[in-house]
């Protein structure tokens, strides 16, 4: 029989190792499952695994839907180590979405000409702003009524989700769109510079890579962010040193919250170009799994977002090349996450052999 | 007069599966576990028992198999909190992430599907009785048991044996554990209990309350369920009364747009949750009512160092 003993310290090499152990298992998992259903697995593994790295509008694609995920998955990485659960990601996304949806048409509607780049500082204001302010709902009832932000973020999921249909189906309805649910097309204004031309990839995703230096920096290099990582696996020596809880569950909620609002604002002023109800696609969700297959760490936020685009345009692939469902994709990250969580398991627990007495 | 009493039947109705689920999480934390993998459980059990009703044409096989994809999702969850000690929240959420996906993925081909017509449920008696008929004695059998089994289970977590050892886990594992209970064991069951019972409240919603199968369309009553076990302050009785307020307040949305109350219905559709919201704010506002009520250890790891 197996049993598990506790490490004397945690194992460096398992919290490396651990993603990747855990991503093998979801690819032997995916053969299986492609092979239960009577595809052909290599076809299948390659449609996720090969085909998104295929040549550069595939690479710049790639980047594109990295991009949130990056942004959103940083902020939960802070807010993780300080045992802070804020599982609303997605609500925050969309409100920073509709904030920068109605930026965005407001200069549209005012007919302003203005350069790209004049712009793109006030999209990512816009998007932080009301991110933040979602997100502040919930550090607001934690700190002064103590409601779980658990359960506080994740209904403000679904009342911003119909925040959202209500103004697209409402106010901010095309009115010569055929009654279809979507706002009108925003001027090329305010189109997010592109970095390269004829691909969708813009500008967002180097903001996106500074965002993780500056996270990194933040979280090891500088007091404040020591600090706010302290109350998470040792809250009563934060306590004893003096470090305020309260304001650590304001930092992280309202860093996470204003990064999450620049993703949805990037999402609609980049590739959307309008606000529809198809801007809430999950990457908020996506970004949990990132947050850990990354390992709570900048850089590894940045590699577990790439990986995660990946399984998502393997989603959609899957759906045009194998003819199977692009909730597959749901699938594998389910998968993955759990698989990791097992692995995990291995960093302060060492399998014994015992015989069975 | 009838207009209410279609109200009373609709809230009874829509809290049903609250309370299920509910009930399924109150074990589950009393035992110590935090199970956040609620809305996955309810809604694979959904699909499950959606399908197994389409084709075996029964909605108790339905309610069965909906109840067993529960546990067995629950059993999975269970082995990896309490046996490889990983961190509830993260676990819970791999489960809620996990059955959104499957559930749609396998889900995809029932889409639109029906069942078969829909029989009608009465106490013989009683259905005829001026207001109290329509309100009260013309729903699904499941109403009535869920009634009976949240008293059911106040019984046992207060009158027997076996739900002292259960409470006394949730508060002190490791005392129960130095007396000799198999704490890891009892707490596998108790999950496994609430996945079953947090099935058996989606098969319920997919099967008699929608009837049909769309993707995702538990809607959050998994995590509303769980925000009802602190309303609740882990009482059965009060799980009870609190699905019955929430589905009043679902249903009251309906009733307000179908009297023609102009406001639109995606505004109205936040009620539930802005609801939520509100009554746990106004639980969790005294901490120290919260702590003498919620069980010690709950969502904390529990490992026997033998």
């Amino acid at each position: 029989m197996i049993e598990l003993e506790a490490r004397t310290t945690p194992s460096v090499w398992m919290g490396v190792l651990s993603p990747v152990v855990a991503l093998a298992i979801t690819v032997v998992v995916a053969g299986l499952l492609f092979a239960a259903l009577g595809k052909d697995p290599v076809r299948g593994l390659s449609v996720f695994l090969v085909e998104p790295f295929h040549g550069p509008r595939a690479l710049t694609e790639l980047g594109l839907k990295a991009t949130p995920l990056i942004l959103i998955s940083l902020g939960l990485a802070l807010c993780y180590r300080s045992n802070i659960w804020n599982i609303g990601a997605e609500g925050q996304y969309l409100i920073g979405a509709i904030a920068g949806g109605w930026l965005a048409l407001s200069v549209t509607n005012a007919g302003l000409a203005m350069p790209r780049w004049a712009f793109f500082p006030l999209v990512v204001v816009a998007g932080a702003v009301g991110g933040a302010f979602w997100a502040g709902i919930v550090a607001f009832l934690r700190d002064r009524f103590h409601a779980s932000e658990i359960l506080v973020s994740l209904m403000l999921v679904y009342v911003a989700n119909l925040l959202l249909s209500y103004l697209v189906f409402g106010p901010w309805k095309d009115p010569n769109g055929f009654n279809f649910p979507q706002t009108v097309n925003f001027s090329s204004a305010t189109q997010l510079p592109r970095l390269i031309r004829g691909m969708r990839l813009h500008a967002g995703f180097l903001l996106a890579l500074a965002a993780a230096a500056v996270m990194w920096a933040f979280m090891f290099r500088m007091y404040r962010g020591i600090q706010l990582q302290v109350g998470g696996p040792a809250p009563a020596a934060a306590r004893y040193a003096g470090f305020s809880s309260r304001s650590a569950l304001w930092t992280t909620l309202l860093l996470s919250g204003a990064l999450a609002g620049v993703a949805g604002a990037f999402e609609v002023t980049g590739p959307m170009g309008q606000l529809t109800p198809y801007v809430a696609s999950g990457y908020g969700f996506t970004a949990i799994i990132v947050a850990f297959v990354g390992r709570l760490h900048p850089l590894g936020c940045v590699l577990a977002s790439v990986l995660l685009s990946m399984f998502l345009i393997g989603g959609e692939l899957a759906q045009s090349r194998v003819g199977l469902p692009s909730a597959l994709s749901g699938v594998f990250q389910g998968v993955l996450l759990f698989s990791l969580l097992a692995c995990d398991t291995l960093i302060l627990f060492r399998p014994r052999w015992r015989r069975s007495t | 007069m009838n207009e209410l009493a279609s109200l009373v039947a609709a809230t009874l109705s829509a809290g049903t599966p609250l309370a299920i689920a509910g009930l399924g999480l109150l074990i589950n934390e009393r035992a110590g576990i935090l199970n956040l993998g609620a809305e996955g459980m309810m809604l694979i059990a959904a699909f499950a028992g959606f399908a197994v009703a389409f084709h075996s044409g029964s909605d108790w096989v339905g309610f069965a198999a909906g109840a067993g994809a529960g546990a067995l999702v629950a059993a999975c969850f269970g082995w990896l909190v309490i046996w490889l000690n990983t961190n509830q929240y993260a676990t819970g959420l791999a489960v809620s992430l996990f059955g959104g996906g499957f559930s749609a993925f396998v889900g995809v081909d029932y889409v639109g599907k029906k069942l078969t017509e829909r029989p009608h449920h009465s106490i013989p008696a009683l259905r005829d009785l001026p207001f109290l008929g329509i309100a009260l004695f013309r729903h699904h059998p499941l109403v009535y048991l869920t009634i009976a089994g949240a008293l059911a289970i106040a019984w046992f977590l207060y009158r027997t044996r076996a739900g002292l050892v259960l409470r006394a886990i949730g508060e002190a594992p490791e005392s129960a554990h130095a007396l000799g209970y198999p704490v890891r064991r009892i707490r596998l069951l108790a999950v496994v209990a609430g996945g079953a019972l947090c099935g058996l409240a989606g098969a319920y919603f997919s099967v008699v309350y929608a009837p049909l199968w769309v993707e995702g369309m538990i809607a959050g009553r998994g995590w509303i369920a769980l925000a009802l076990t602190v309303f609740a302050t882990w009482r059965p009785a009060r799980v009870l009364l609190g699905a019955y307020l929430f589905g009043g307040v679902t249903m009251l949305q309906l009733h307000l747009q179908g009297m023609g109350v102009d406001i639109a219905n995606q505004l109205m559709s936040m009620l539930p949750y802005l609801a939520t919201i509100v009554v746990l704010v106004l639980i969790s506002r005294n901490p120290a009512w919260i702590r003498l009520n919620m069980p010690a250890s709950l969502g904390k790891p529990f490992f026997p160092s033998l």
